[in-house]
């Protein structure tokens, strides 16, 4: 048992890790799509660990083990289907932010769609 | 463990302020969703902790499940909602 527990205290102090760096990069970087790019990543893995290490605890710590293997399966579905969600959502909201109009951040202050103009030309 | 539980949530809770400041300051009507997206994540933690404080993980579970699907389905209906008007709000 302390063995689990360690494994459990180590994988939400690491969803914990993900979702503290994911919030500094939300707060710190420059435009959207570096944000979208903070949160999109850190934020669906910090999710995973967290959830999987609740779900190993609920599998020692549940007095019933029915009870136990039920709720640990909702749990990992509800990170699976969050790996697979949270991808989705953050590509249908930069194609849209993108269709819309906002222009990306770059170092120089130049835009990317005059840059490609540019460099594709003869 | 109980106590390690309640740790982990005042952490989440104390990032939630923290994401809050983007989602009500951010520049474009983008920010806001992503940072309403990245709060119901956090949510969807808090809620399972919830359920193992107070001892009621079959009730919770449940609600963190639904949470993150309402979650999914209302950034995809924001971000089809927006397609055009970005630039403007």
């Amino acid at each position: 048992m302390v063995a689990g527990s360690v494994i459990v205290i180590v994988l939400v102090a690491a969803g914990i890790f993900f979702f503290f760096a994911a919030t500094i990069g939300f707060l710190r970087f420059p435009d959207l799509y570096t944000r979208m790019h903070a949160t999109g990543k850190g934020d669906t893995f910090g999710l995973f660990l967290c959830i999987f290490g609740l779900a190993v605890y609920n599998l020692f710590d549940n007095p019933s083990w029915y009870m136990g293997v039920v709720q640990s399966v909702k749990l990992v579905s509800i990170a699976v289907f969050w790996f697979l969600a949270s991808p989705t959502a953050t590509h249908a909201l930069l194609r849209s932010a993108f269709e819309s109009g906002v222009v990306p951040w770059t170092k120089d202050g130049k835009s990317v769609r005059d840059r490609d103009e540019r460099e594709d030309g003869p | 463990m109980d106590q390690f539980f309640l740790g982990a949530a005042v952490a989440l809770c104390l990032l939630i302020f923290l994401a809050l400041y983007r989602a009500v300051v951010g520049p474009t009507v983008f920010d806001r969703i992503i940072g309403a997206g990245f709060i119901g994540t956090k949510t969807t933690v808090l809620l399972v902790l919830i359920g193992f404080i107070y001892g009621r993980l079959d009730m919770f579970v449940d609600l963190a499940l639904v949470y993150s699907i309402l979650n999914f389905i209302g950034t995809l209906i924001f971000s089809k909602y927006f397609i055009r008007k970005g630039s403007q709000w």
